[in-house]
């Protein structure tokens, strides 16, 4: 990104800085050898005068959710601990082909299942800003490395808010795009029809030319997106809503709260309009999510099974079955069995219609919704986040650390895209974010906005 | 619905996973917790509604029959926990 | 066997026919048989994780083709299932394939046994892919899993309970079979598995509308082994009732060297497969224009076939032998567009040519006399220059080992062409009868037998170039 420094030592800095912060425990693998290799070629094409990759000499970080062939990835699992991947995702393969450096491997909640990076079975990850709370999850790893200076990008995962809930603690910006955005080829399944990789960086821009490089069509992944994505046309002013009891949620900090209804206010003093829309299926997103989310995890999951790759229990005495359950209960978290236990029960014979059925319902409902929303807005403004950071260890009941996504599910389950842009910080100095959503497509459109927001809240007017 | 040790060991049976004794009250416990977090949907009114089954707009996406993309045996078999130079290997399957 | 005609067998099928596709269903990988064990393998075919699956487009028009041979009703709106169940030789721990939506409903096939010639009904035809192998015998202390065969494209044919003897159990499958090969979906080869058999067999008392307690049956790897399995079954359930015994719901394996079943699993252990939309996957929305071109391309059936050739005057037997297969069809078709003489043509086809192509282990396709070739050697016998007999074994021998020469070129070559010359013929009758004075006069005393001893003289007498039917004419006019 800076045309004096060579791709070396780009690299040696970050590299210094990853050491610095081990204790924040964002990495998994850093590559060292192989990063300062790859930059001494990329320096010497530049000086032969090659044309420059779209991302030449860009330090990278992938989650470790993101194949990458003849290295290592995990998902921060016992299950996949020591398992070395024969191919890499289209997202790797383009991020490489446009001369980025792929620096090392970061760590994550187990099968991204978490908001808080504390379900890795490589122990959790520490937020840079306060390292006694958590970072956000599951891309926590990818959004420290980028807080913390130790890469200019992460690329993470996002099924119902993993890269915009950490890049909202950690006060950088992470964006999801559209489902069907970015190829899904590679990156390790968790929910199949909501995960999409996302970006993570320090400013929209930077955002912005990655997703420019990795996303598009694939003839990997079925379910990619055919066309490009629309090219917004520019107005004068925009219309933005929010939803009505959103803002007024119970579980939504106070000052989040204030902050925002106070950024309204100067976005209507700019001229744009900022209007509540009633939203009644607000409550009933998160029930929606996890029974979804959890039936397609529970069979995405059968796969580890011992047998072609990844952990496998040695007690010669095990038959087949013995086999299975020992490995499985041995090789995952308890976060993991948990959501594999409930989506094993919504798909179950005479649960099926109960609790899968009715989601994919609901589902219809709030994409009918969304598409009603964005026949009168331009976009959507809500809270990332109900709260900033909490501290390591204290939140425990699964449920209540459901219903912390309840502003980001959402945009997973109706298949927009959405930004947490790092718009405020506590008076304790904990960041939180300003969370912007578009119509499915129309990512650029949302960039775009993204840009006109930060630069109205940072214009000091 | 009410959580009984009945229902987990099914769901355990059909997932492949096992609890030790002092571990299946706490999975109890939270399967009960998700389970009722999750019949909220009841609530809603969903008569007439189409389920949605997609995510993607997309209809028809095939490919070419082209013979392509393969890996070698022995790449095939890199990570494989019990195997031999042609198999993978597991537990005798018992048949009559 | 059936005390007292009491008891009606009720039997449906479901037949699995590999797809004879170059690649994998849902990956790029060969779909071929008999490769080196995981030797036809990628990532996605491993379920390695992140992979996902891509639709084989030849596959899914096979499906279709299968669909319009059997006279389905073609689903417009379709899609893939997961079916959730854990097995070794099942990478991913679930199987694609299709639940409530497949891509062919209803449909009928027709059969004929020694009885009556009827309809099976069909209820659906379905996508799905194939497991790998299983291989108990090649280790002593474990398993061996082959993946070679996981992903390799299946159709599911499955009827309705509709047939009710084992005879028409194996009539079906052979019509199947021959529709799959026909068509060019599927080699059909049960040996090496690329067409699989399970039956579904029950009985209940004659005039009852319910259905009994049906048991599976599998592992019927043959034609014959599908009937003998299935009058098996019937007998064990009859005998089992008559004794008032319960029959079980189970599944049976069939054990080829006793030709008995035994059981496998009961019904108790089924698995809850949890299917659910494949969101991997695109659902398919077919159109008119599309399944349209797939019917254009379709070759003509053997049951049309038939009818034509019964129409052109072929006895049943004739038009039955000459729909046998694909490549004996398209032969016959292209050798009746030079001559006329179909029945000839059937003779030649069922006789001489029939023993060449078993005897060189070929189809007809490869036969290296061409239809036209044929047509000439029905000619020069109609048009009397040979017999059947000196065609067929001296003429045909050389044309097999030249086949650029015709026919009549060979006959003229080997001096072979009949004399039908009044004249000629004349003198060898009057030589031959002169030779045996003492036959002419049994002959008139009434033994007409004796005429085949004079044509077989006159034959010889001729060195085979006379006219047998001339001759015969000739000598019948002199010996009044």
């Amino acid at each position: 990104m800076n045309g004096q420094t060579t791709c070396v030592e780009a690299v040696r800095h970050y590299l210094d800085k990853i050491s610095a912060s081990s204790h924040l425990n964002a990495w998994l693998e850093v590559y060292e050898v192989e990063a300062l290799e790859t930059a001494a070629l990329l320096d010497k094409q530049r000086h032969s005068g090659s044309p420059l990759g779209r991302l030449h000499g860009v330090i990278v970080g992938i989650k470790d959710v993101i194949c990458h062939k003849d290295h290592k990835v995990s998902a921060a699992s016992r299950v996949l601990e020591n398992f070395t991947s024969v191919y890499s995702a289209t997202a790797t393969d383009r991020l490489l082909a446009d001369e980025a450096i792929i620096i090392g491997r970061q760590n994550c909640d187990e099968f991204a299942m978490g908001s808080s990076n504390e379900n890795s079975a490589y122990g959790p990850v520490r937020n840079a800003i306060d390292e006694e709370r958590v970072p956000g999850g599951s891309s926590g790893g990818s959004a420290v490395a980028v807080q913390a200076g130790m890469c200019m990008v992460s690329l993470g995962s996002d099924t119902g808010g993993s890269v915009r809930q950490p890049a909202d603690f950690c006060g950088i910006v992470g964006m999801k795009p559209s489902y069907g955005s970015i190829s899904r080829y590679g990156l390790i399944a968790y929910a199949s029809s909501f995960d999409q990789i996302g970006i993570l960086a320090k400013n929209v821009d930077d955002v912005k030319l990655v997703l420019d490089v990795i996303a598009g069509a694939d003839e990997f992944d079925s379910t990619v997106k055919q066309k490009p994505s629309h090219i917004p046309a520019l107005k004068k002013s925009y219309r933005f809503c929010y939803f009505q009891n959103a803002l007024e949620h119970s579980s939504l900090d106070p000052t989040i709260s204030e902050e925002i209804k106070g950024f309204i206010k100067k976005l209507t003093g700019e001229g744009h309009t900022v209007e509540p829309v009633a939203f009644d299926l607000l409550d009933y997103i998160v029930p929606t999510y996890y029974v979804l989310t959890t039936a397609e995890a529970s069979s995405n999951l059968s796969r580890y099974d011992g047998v072609k790759y990844g952990y496998r229990n040695s007690n010669k005495e095990n038959n087949l079955n013995e086999l299975y359950q020992q490995t499985r209960s041995e090789g995952f978290g308890p976060e993991v069995k948990r959501r594999i236990l409930l989506g094993t029960f919504v798909l179950s014979a005479g649960y099926f219609d109960a609790y899968f059925t009715k989601a994919q319902k609901v589902r219809r409902l709030l994409v009918d919704k969304t598409l009603k929303i964005f026949e009168e807005y331009d976009a959507i403004i809500l809270p990332t986040v109900p709260t900033p950071a909490y501290k390591i260890g204290e939140k425990k009941d699964p449920v209540e650390i459901f219903l912390a996504d309840i502003y980001t599910v959402y945009a997973n389950l109706v298949g927009i895209p959405a930004i947490s842009l790092p718009l405020f910080k506590n008076d304790k100095g904990l960041p939180f974010g300003l969370q912007l959503m578009s119509s499915q497509n129309n990512e650029l459109h949302l960039l775009s906005l993204s840009k006109l927001l930060i630069n109205l809240r940072f214009s000091g007017k | 619905m009410q959580v009984n040790d009945e229902l987990v060991d099914q769901l355990s049976t059909l997932a492949r996973l096992t609890f030790k004794p002092e571990e299946k009250e706490g999975i109890k416990t939270d399967l009960q917790k998700m389970i009722s977090f999750i019949e909220k949907l009841n609530e809603l009114d969903t008569t007439g509604v189409e389920p949605l089954l997609f995510m993607s707009d997309e209809v028809n996406v095939l490919r070419e029959d082209e013979v392509k993309g393969s890996i070698t045996r022995e790449e095939g078999l890199l990570n494989a926990p019990l195997r031999d130079d042609k198999f993978f290997k597991v537990p005798k399957v018992i048949r009559k | 066997m059936d005390v007292n005609g009491k008891y009606e067998a009720v039997i449906g099928l479901e037949v699995h026919a590999q797809l004879q596709t170059q690649s994998k269903l849902f990956s790029g990988d060969s779909a071929s048989f008999g490769a080196e064990p995981n030797t036809h393998i990628s990532p996605i075919t491993l379920a390695h994780p992140g992979t996902l699956p891509k639709t084989n487009k030849k596959a899914v028009e096979y499906a279709i083709m299968m669909g319009l041979a059997c006279n389905c009703e073609i689903e417009r709106y379709n899609y893939f299932a997961r079916k959730n169940y854990f097995y070794p030789d099942l990478p991913k721990g679930y199987q694609v394939s299709q639940h409530t939506t497949p891509i062919c409903k209803g449909g009928y096939v027709s059969i004929k046994t020694k009885d009556a010639e009827r309809n099976v009904q069909l209820n659906r035809i379905h996508l799905e892919e194939d497991a790998g192998k299983s291989i108990h015998d090649a280790d002593d202390n474990y398993t061996c899993i082959d993946l070679n065969r996981a992903g390799v494209p299946l159709i599911e044919i499955v009827t309705e309970p509709d047939m009710h003897s084992a005879e028409e159990a194996f009539q079906y499958v052979t019509e199947i079979r021959k529709l799959v090969r026909w068509i060019g979906v599927c080699d059909g080869n049960m040996e090496e598995g690329s067409l699989r058999c399970d039956a579904n067999v029950s009985i209940r008392l004659k005039g009852e509308t319910t259905l009994g307690t049906k048991v599976e049956v599998k592992n019927l790897n043959s034609i014959r082994n599908v009937k003998k399995a299935i009058e098996y079954e019937i007998d064990r359930m009859i005998g089992m009732v008559e004794k008032g015994e319960t029959i079980i719901q189970q599944t049976r394996s069939f054990d080829a060297d006793n030709d008995t079943t035994f059981a496998i699993r009961d019904k108790e252990e089924a698995n809850d497969y949890r299917y659910f939309p494949e969101p991997d996957l695109t659902p398919f929305l077919l159109t008119e224009e599309f399944i349209a071109g797939i019917q254009a391309r379709l070759p003509a059936l053997p049951q049309v076939l038939f009818a034509k050739y019964k129409l052109l005057g072929l006895s049943e037997y004739d038009a039955h032998q000459m729909c046998d297969d694909k490549a004996t069809a398209a032969y016959f078709e292209q050798a009746i567009a030079y001559s006329k003489n179909y029945k000839a043509i059937v003779n030649w086809m069922t006789g001489p040519l029939r023993q060449v192509v078993n005897e060189q282990n070929i189809s007809f396709n490869e036969l290296s006399i061409t239809p036209k070739t044929l047509a000439d050697l029905v000619t020069i016998v109609e048009e009397g220059k040979v017999n059947f007999s000196v065609a067929s074994l001296k003429v045909l021998p050389v044309l097999l080992s030249n086949p650029v020469k015709g026919p009549l070129q060979v006959a003229e070559e080997l001096n072979l062409i009949q004399v039908s010359g009044s004249a000629d013929i004349e003198n060898w009758v009057n030589e031959v009868l002169a030779k045996m004075p003492d036959k002419v006069v049994e002959y008139k005393k009434g033994k007409k037998g004796l005429i085949g001893l004079f044509v077989g003289e006159i034959k010889k007498v001729s060195k085979g170039k006379a006219d047998p039917k001339k001759a015969t004419q000739l000598l019948e006019e002199k010996l009044r």
